[in-house]
């Protein structure tokens, strides 16, 4: 049976989840858990690293789908990092790209949220 | 081109549980290697793979558990052929339309990206279902030998 497990850190006021594994319908619930988990905490701004998924299947992209909306209506985000160009390849064929901002590193994901953060303070 | 290895069992039967996907694969992707495919192609046809039983897992048996995905491989010619027959719900493909993914976004819609990708991933997708009896899906995939 494929495993499927997420961590999530807390860096800079942005929650990391960490996916590790492989994301298919059995496993999506894994990683819908981890949303609700952090939606509950009040933590929207939200940077998901792929560097240890070796799969996914549609059933993990309905999972973004299904919680993006309610992140950004609470000002919030979900940027994606580090990932590999097999992952990367499912989510350009279904146009994933124009809805989610993808980063190399999770620093330059952080440094966007934060740069958000300024811009709205200065206004 | 190569044969598929005998050793290899070409038919695989499982139930009806999301659980048993990862065993769908690699019996797939031991498939798809000994056909000759390189890991690149393999990747695109055990995706493709995963798609289909989803999609039986979720519509044709509605979750129910005890239903059974027979998973059939065979090389007709040089086409890879995956057939993978169940004995849930009839299927209409052709309700399922090609998605538009702003629009998906906006209406909170997340099915249909599955069959969208099984026609891309593949050469051919073709459905055949007999209500009452039977649904089968059948992908191929062409071999393009390496020489």
């Amino acid at each position: 049976m494929s495993e499927f497990t997420t961590s999530t850190k807390q860096l800079d006021g942005v929650s990391v989840i960490n996916l590790k594994g492989f994301l298919d319908a059995h496993t999506a619930q894994v990683l819908e858990a981890a949303f609700t988990s952090l939606i509950n905490d009040g933590k929207f701004n939200i940077v998901v690293n792929f560097k240890d998924l070796a799969y996914i299947s549609s059933a993990g992209l309905g999972v973004f789908m299904a919680y993006i909306e309610n992140i950004r209506d609470n000002n919030g985000d979900i940027k994606l990092v580090e990932m590999n160009e097999k992952v990367f390849n499912i989510f350009d064929l279904l146009g994933f790209p124009l809805l989610y901002q993808i980063f190399n590193n999770e620093e330059d994901a952080i440094k966007k949220f934060n740069e958000a953060k300024q811009s709205e303070n200065a206004e | 081109m190569k044969t598929l290895n005998n050793k290899t069992s070409n038919e695989l039967t499982v139930k009806s549980k999301t659980e048993n996907l990862s065993l769908i694969r690699e019996f797939v992707c031991d498939a798809a290697k000994g056909a000759g495919f390189d890991q690149l192609t393999a990747d695109k046809i055990i995706l493709a793979v995963d798609e289909a039983c989803t999609n039986i897992i979720k519509h044709a048996y509605k979750y129910y558990p005890d239903g059974t995905i027979l998973v059939k491989v065979k090389i007709s010619g040089t086409t890879f052929i995956v057939e993978i027959v169940d004995h849930g719900n009839a299927f209409k493909p052709n309700s399922v339309t090609t998605p538009d993914i702003e629009e998906y976004y906006k209406q909170h819609k997340i099915g249909g990206l599955g069959m969208y990708l099984m026609k891309t991933l593949m050469d051919d997708v073709k459905y055949n279902s007999i209500p009452g009896k039977y649904n089968k899906v059948k992908l191929s995939k062409k071999i393009i030998s390496a020489a």
